[in-house]
């Protein structure tokens, strides 16, 4: 009966999402305030329905109800409670179902929170969000039914798949979901501004905290799949381009580019267009990125079965929102081109540049991830892309990027000194030359790799850029207003990208990977530590059973840890590597189980990571700076001061350099 | 010309020619790093590229598993059933890596085997090229599980 309820509350959703699509926009059309009207209840009743369905379907995974299809194929007796909550969006059905939660609750948000919009404006945005919401409960209800009955119902379910039996994977979907469907929000912003025919610096004033706190979610998203296959695929790296990764990695490209080209909008008024066609490409790319993943069309770790309905409704929506959209800012892009202009060297063109070559990033990635279906498509042969490709362009692409961020902040709007930016980089590139040496010469012996060298200087030129402008902020503005918020997290933001490119280029660079044999008793020496292998013991859990081993660490000789790796055998016969960390700020020490071998010995991984943990630290410093700026008082002005708040502020832009980022 | 032209002017060839740098050192990185995929019978036909890195797709043949006492290497041979192609791989071998079940294997001809760099496994029938399993399902319905005995000359495509 439940379960029946679930659907029916999807289907009144559906029917609640079609009000909220059409009416809105037809209101805002005929100018009819009765239609607008519609938007917000229906916003919120849809969300309300949603929730109930995602509530059942929640309540008949901890309840075991297997006659649920769904529910049998994805847990069973043995499943721990939060692991058979998390299985909810364990596959393709459930996370669609996330999804769409996520997107009412996004739109819930600018239900209640957005009274202070035009009304025109806010029901147009309403509008929009709505048609996006009929098409995905469309798609959840036609071909991915969470709560399909199987009968008879079995007397015990299948398994969760065991990669994703790990708390790491109870909070990674629904992060990276919170970070996709957040572009939505600028998305409806830009279609709403193209429908209105103008685009007002106003939206993209409030669109901006939307598009940070999104921006701030898929980082974190990012972070957390990164480490989660770092530490439970069990071979010790945090990034494969693998479809999957790129999937999630290309709306981020672009939404950086997105954030930036925000605020340029916002400030100066300038490159209206290409903000709005960057929320369109962030917001598509987004939806790409859940349905290549999700729908098999590219194998990877994470995709599920290929079903060719599904794949068809896929594209055919893809078509509709991605053609939709652009086809209207072909329309009426002309409208909203524009803007004010900028010299040659200004602060716009500084990010301008980062903004093409983050964008050129994302379509290199796109180009390479979806090559195989090309190739396919043409009879070329079953080509897949090496890493190699990503890893080579990506660096090519960021590496003047990243030459540029310290000089940004730096720069004017409008017109930027050139003799004090090439002073700026002069002094952070020759003290990012000393202090490297100094560092270099501290802690190493023998010559480090070019990869080593790059990835201490690059690191320390961004953090020089970071605190010099911290500092000259901090001289020359007054008590108080040094740091606001947007700027603050611009820096923390910057600061970030400094951490999180010492840890990736040291992690290349420093990193030893010994791939051997271990009988007990070996020792294997990795500089100075030593791993003692013990041997290897029995041991289960809640659903599985495994072989664990035990691997004294030494460091110089003493002892410092005993780390256990395991290999586990779930109840349904699959294996799955769990990784023992002895994890520092330095370094991390990691060990995996490879395959038992003769004699008691076992295939082992061992392996010494220096700085692994800081591109982490880097991407949660740049989460951080996200939600900051996203919290500045700036962003939230009420209704009546709007009016002249956006006209004065205009005139009062060009002021000191870098007041605001 | 005006100066407001030239400015155009000046910003269409520099977007130009970054575009030209772009899509050229994508194409060289493209076709440096692409992986065709080849089945044992395709490499007897001559298809594969004899030097170059390629993937091999197939099935791990039963009773084939060969370790060395001593260190991590490892041989194999990978099946469509209608050939077989012996495989030499240093290293540890992924946890789905099991006989009897497909394998994508990455690496290149060596003297007659298969050099393998990276070992990839899956339950997934999706990861089998499709060439690979529809030959294994032409095999399995003759009902010769026995490679031996496969005489049949058309395997791939």
């Amino acid at each position: 009966m439940l379960p029946e309820l679930g659907q029916f509350a999807l289907v009144l959703a559906l029917l609640l999402a079609t009000l909220q699509g059409v009416l809105p926009l037809l209101g805002a059309w005929r100018g009819s305030p009765a239609m607008m009207a519609v938007a917000r209840p229906a916003a919120i009743g849809q969300a309300l329905f949603v929730a109930l369905a995602f509530g059942l379907l929640a309540y008949a995974f901890l309840h075991f109800d297997f006659s649920v299809a769904y529910v049998a194929d994805n847990s069973n007796l043995a499943l721990p409670w939060y692991y058979r909550f998390a299985a909810v969006w364990g596959a393709h059905e459930g996370s669609m179902l996330l999804w769409m939660l996520i997107l009412n609750l996004w739109t819930l948000a600018l239900a209640i929170f957005g009274t202070r919009l035009p009304e025109v404006f806010h029901a147009r945005v309403l509008g929009v969000l709505g048609l996006l919401s009929v098409g995905f409960l469309l798609f959840i209800l036609l071909t991915s039914n969470p709560f399909t009955r199987l009968l008879p119902p079995p007397l015990d379910g299948a398994d969760l798949n065991p990669v994703l039996q790990d708390p790491g994977m109870t909070f990674h979907p629904p992060v990276l979901y919170m970070g996709y469907v957040g572009f939505s929000v600028a998305f409806a912003f830009s279609i709403a501004a193209l429908l209105g025919g103008g685009l007002d610096k106003q939206w993209v004033r409030w669109a901006r905290p939307w598009t940070n706190v999104a921006w701030g979610f898929l980082t974190l998203g990012i972070v957390a799949g990164s480490w989660w296959a770092y530490a439970e695929l069990g071979w010790g790296g945090w990034w494969f381009w693998d479809p999957v990764e790129n999937a999630s990695f290309m709306p981020w490209l672009v939404g950086t580019a997105l954030i930036h080209s925000q605020a340029i909008t916002e400030k100066r008024g300038s490159l209206p267009a290409w903000t709005v066609l960057l929320s369109i490409f962030a917001f598509s790319l987004s939806l790409l990125g859940t349905f290549l993943v999700r729908s098999g069309v590219l194998t990877s770790v994470h995709s599920f079965a290929a079903d060719p309905k599904r794949g068809v409704f896929i594209l055919i929506y893809l078509c509709i929102v991605i053609g939709g959209s652009l086809l209207l800012y072909a329309l009426r892009a002309p409208k909203v081109a524009g803007g004010k202009p900028f010299a040659p060297l200004s602060r716009e063109t500084l990010l301008l540049i980062v903004n093409l070559l983050l964008t050129s990033a994302a379509a290199m990635v796109l180009l390479g991830t979806l090559f195989p279906l090309i190739g396919d498509a043409f009879g070329w042969g079953r080509i897949s892309v090496g890493p190699p490709y990503f890893g080579s362009l990506f660096i090519l692409l960021m590496a003047p990027a990243i030459l540029l961020l310290p000089l940004g902040p730096f720069a004017r709007w409008g017109r930027a000194e050139g003799r004090l930016l090439v002073r700026i980089g002069l002094q952070a590139a020759v003290s990012a030359v000393v202090l490297a040496g100094v560092l270099f010469a501290a802690r190493m012996s023998g010559v480090p790799s070019w990869r080593a060298i790059l990835g201490g200087l690059s690191s320390l030129y961004v953090i020089y850029g970071v605190l010099a402008f911290a500092r000259k902020r901090w001289r020359e503005a007054p008590r108080g207003r040094r740091y606001p918020a947007e700027m603050l997290g611009m820096l923390v933001a910057h600061f970030g990208v400094g951490i999180f490119l010492a840890g990736v280029l040291l992690t290349t660079a420093l990193s030893v990977e010994h791939d051997i044999r271990m009988a007990p008793g070996q020792t294997e020496t990795i500089g100075a530590y030593g791993f003692r292998f013990e041997g290897v013991t029995h041991t289960t859990g809640p659903n599985w059973k495994a072989d664990q081993g035990a691997v004294q660490v030494l460091k110089n000789g003493h002892p410092l840890t005993v780390l256990h790796p395991q290999k586990r055998t779930y109840e349904r016969g699959q294996v799955q590597t769990e990784s023992a960390v002895e994890a520092g700020p330095m370094r991390d020490l990691y060990v995996a189980l490879g395959e038992p071998l003769d004699n008691g010995a076992w295939a082992m991984r061992i392996y010494v990571k220096p700085f692994v943990r800081w591109l982490w630290g880097g991407g949660i410093l740049m989460m951080i700076g996200g939600f900051i700026a996203a919290a500045d008082r700036r962003f939230r002005l009420r209704r009546e001061a709007q009016a002249n708040a956006s006209a004065l502020h205009a005139d009062r832009d060009p002021q000191p350099e870098g007041a605001q980022a | 010309m005006n100066p407001k032209r030239k400015r155009r002017l000046i910003v269409a060839l520099l977007v130009i020619a970054a575009a030209t740098v772009a899509i050229s050192l994508t194409v060289f990185a493209l076709q440096q790093n692409m992986n065709y995929l080849y089945s044992p019978t395709e490499i007897d036909a001559g298809k594969a590229p004899p030097h170059h890195q390629f993937r091999l797709g197939g099935v791990v043949k039963e009773h084939s598993v060969v370790r060395d006492g001593q260190s991590l290497k490892v041989q194999f041979v990978v099946t469509d059933r209608f050939h077989d192609m012996p495989v030499v791989y240093t290293g540890i071998l992924p946890d789905l890596f099991r006989e009897g079940q497909s394998v994508i294997v990455t690496g290149h001809m060596d003297d007659g085997h298969f050099v393998g760099t990276e070992v990839l496994a899956k339950h997934d029938e999706t990861y089998m090229p499709k060439e690979v399993a529809d030959a294994i399902r032409k095999a399995q319905a003759a009902g010769r599980a026995d490679p031996k005995h496969m005489t049949h000359p058309k395997g791939g495509s």
